[in-house]
């Protein structure tokens, strides 16, 4: 077996390595990604290995990255942008949302935006404003775009790879308080698992708990400390945020009966919220309790200091368990 | 500014200009008596296309029209300046621009109409879609001559396979943060794209003095790019200086920002109302002006032009309004079952779910046709 063991974060060095490896037309532009190797590192040593041309030292101007990635992409390229942190997407909020995820729609197929947008996404990490934030559902609200929450090693690699070779625009939100989290990545072996898919990562029986990215562990560690109190937890990483994948989501819950959704995201307009909405469709019948959310509050993502009573953690999982099994 | 056709059509010797215009040993330029006469049906041409689509619009045939009256020398000079591998990114009112890139009158209607967002292959005809959130278009330019660079097509000393990009915005998008961006990574990477702006006075009802206090020409100059300013009803000043400007960025020497100066005779839209605006007495003075009647009067100085010729243009300008009106009047509305094809261009299950969800609330209807059908029969045969 050719598997490895490695950070998160060079998980997805290799995978972006490879990808380049593989297809010159991929090339990977954002700043500071070039000699210093990305303020995460993630991009250390491509430049040396691939030089100027392709792994470029952009300007600092996230609507000017994006845009000339669009432009890129219609010269036939594969631009991998990097974001540095989930709070300055928003400068390119407009060319993601009105260019990268319509030119497909608006040239009724004529031209392809195969763009991978990443940024380090989530909380906990003790950071100033607008380094925590967690804003998928508000680019899995625009069509024409597609998300993916990798939470292993191994997922990091493959999905790098796989949104690279995707022919519609993909972002890749990623846990970067795990960056350094070190997990087994087999580059080697293509998965079977599509990485649209959502996949059970501990069986259980009593209720469903999904997660993604970054609150994979919290939902694994909950699951740990209910089974403590004999309550049997089924949890779900969904990998993939647009387009979530339903049927596993709703063979689960068909099975438990019960669905928490946890996510560091605001509860209010969050992913959770139109989970909830799809799974009270689809599973009424099966449903013991409604569907509960554990997440953000409605508020903006507070000082670090404070940040520990507004994330999402093992007591307030497990007291939504709680809520949950009273019904 | 640069003028090289005053308005009784006398032109003016300008060195540098004169080598692109009538070529280096005076001739094979852009200037022929023929390329002239060209120019001068181009604008007709596509004057009364645009006369048509209004009346169109009128007519509720199409939602929305744009009018580009009065900028014709400015489009169709820029549009014959870029060479046939050069890429053009324009705005959405670039009809003489996508008219000298051969895209056919009824094409730009389709989005107009309503019936695509767009219209047209921008690969085939080398020419982006029409862009609506003005701006959002420049740094899509620059990326693409970024792509040119590591395509090895700058700067080889072959200007007939050399390529550069044609950059198309207006005096109210050039205060859009993302042409500022745009400028910076142009200047950055000493990409080869040329930013042209038809500073045609109004952004909708706002005036250039409100987008910037200093000619938009010299906005770029602080980027470090070089720029000119010319006359935008003179085809010929546009030409040369959109063709010095091309051959410029695609021999590897970077950007280079142009403005013409231009007037938006029409209002901002079909749905705009100049008069609330701005006087008629401004709207008069630029008839004056006319990019059409100058080059014309410029073709009878050289004896180039006669009645014959113009009628000729004026026929099949109206020929050309004709098939337009009938082609758009004959044009059936797209299935809208069309509308989850292209929003991704791999499989997507929630689109395919939606789109079947779509197709079987439509099956109920057909149902009620049918029955709605049998039931008109009994009452025929009642």
């Amino acid at each position: 077996m050719s598997s490895t063991n490695l950070p998160i974060a060079k998980a997805i060095t290799a995978g972006l390595r490879d990808a380049m490896a593989a297809d010159d037309k991929v090339l990977l532009m954002g700043e500071d990604i070039g000699v210093l190797g990305g303020v995460f590192r993630v991009t250390d040593g491509l430049h040396a290995e691939f030089g100027s041309q392709r792994v470029v030292d952009t300007p600092l101007a996230e609507a000017g990255i994006v845009g000339t990635s669009v432009g890129l992409a219609v010269r036939g390229y594969r631009p991998v942008v990097e974001i540095q942190f989930d709070g300055f997407v928003f400068p390119a909020f407009n060319q993601i949302t009105t260019q990268v995820a319509k030119m497909h729609n608006r040239t009724a197929g004529a031209v392809h935006m195969p763009i991978v947008i990443r940024i380090p996404h989530g909380g906990g990490i003790g950071a100033i404003e607008h380094h925590s934030e967690s804003p998928e559902a508000l680019f899995a609200h625009t069509a024409g775009l597609r998300i993916l929450a990798p939470a292993t090693a191994q997922d990091a690699y493959w999905m790098t790879r796989q949104a690279i070779e995707c022919e519609d625009p993909v972002i890749i939100f990623e846990p970067k308080k795990r960056y350094w989290v070190k997990g087994d990545v087999d580059p080697d072996h293509r998965p079977e698992l599509s990485p649209w898919e959502a996949t059970v990562v501990r069986q259980g029986t009593d209720a469903t708990l999904l997660a993604w990215g970054p609150s994979m562990p919290l939902a694994l560690e909950s699951a740990e400390a209910a089974a403590e109190d004999g309550i049997d937890l089924e949890v779900i990483d969904a990998r993939s945020l647009a387009p979530i994948d339903y049927p596993t989501i709703i063979a689960s819950v068909k099975r438990t009966g019960r669905l928490l959704i946890t996510h560091e995201a605001p509860v209010v307009g969050g992913l959770g919220g139109e989970i909830a909405a799809r799974i009270s469709e689809e599973c009424f019948y099966h449903l013991e309790a409604p569907v509960l959310r554990v997440g953000g509050y409605h508020l903006p993502y507070p000082p670090s200091r404070m940040e520990h009573a507004y994330l999402p953690d093992l007591d307030r999982v497990l007291d939504g368990v709680d809520r949950l099994l009273e019904h | 500014m640069v003028q090289l056709l005053a308005a009784d059509g006398t032109r003016t010797p300008h060195a540098e200009f004169d080598a692109v215009l009538d070529g280096p040993d005076g001739a094979g330029g852009l200037a022929t008596p023929e390329r002239l006469r060209g120019y001068y049906r181009d604008m007709v041409m596509i004057r009364a296309a645009d006369v048509e689509a209004t009346s169109l619009q009128r007519q509720g045939q199409l939602g929305l029209w744009a009018s580009a009256l009065g900028q014709e020398a400015a489009q169709i000079g820029a549009g014959h300046a870029s060479r046939e591998q050069d890429y053009l990114v324009p705005t959405y009112r670039e009809h003489g621009i996508a008219w000298a890139r051969g895209i056919e009158p009824w094409r730009l209607l389709e989005s107009f109409r309503g019936v695509s967002h767009g219209g047209w292959d921008p690969n085939e005809l080398r020419t982006h879609p029409y862009m609506i959130v003005l701006g959002s278009q420049a740094p899509h330019a620059v990326g693409y001559a970024m792509g040119l660079q590591r395509d090895g097509v700058v700067g080889t000393g072959q200007p007939e396979t050399d390529t550069a990009v044609l950059a198309l915005f207006g005096d109210g998008a050039s205060s859009e943060g993302e042409v500022s961006e745009a400028f910076t990574f142009a200047a950055s990477f000493q990409a080869p794209v040329v930013f042209y702006t038809q500073n045609n006075q109004w952004a909708i009802s706002v005036p250039t003095s409100v987008q910037s206090r200093v000619p938009l020409a010299q906005r770029s100059r602080g980027w470090g790019i070089p720029s000119v300013r010319v006359d935008g009803n003179d085809v010929l000043a546009v030409l040369g200086a959109v063709r010095i400007a091309l051959d410029s960025a695609r021999a590897g020497k970077g950007p280079v920002f142009v403005e013409a100066l231009t007037y938006r005779m029409a209002a901002h839209t079909t749905s705009d109302d100049a008069s609330r605006y701005r006087p008629s007495s401004e709207e008069e003075e630029w008839a004056q002006k006319d990019p059409i009647l100058r080059l014309r009067r410029h073709l009878e100085q050289l004896g180039e032009i006669d009645e014959a010729y113009i009628a000729r243009c004026d026929e099949e300008a109206h020929d050309l309004a004709m098939q337009l009106h009938h082609h758009i009047h004959g044009m059936e509305d797209p299935d809208p079952v069309g509308m989850f094809t292209h929003a991704y261009a791999e499989p997507h299950p929630i689109v395919e779910v939606e789109r079947e969800q779509y197709l079987e609330y439509m099956a109920q209807f057909e149902n009620d046709d049918d029955i709605d059908k049998s039931a008109e029969q009994k009452g025929e045969r009642a």
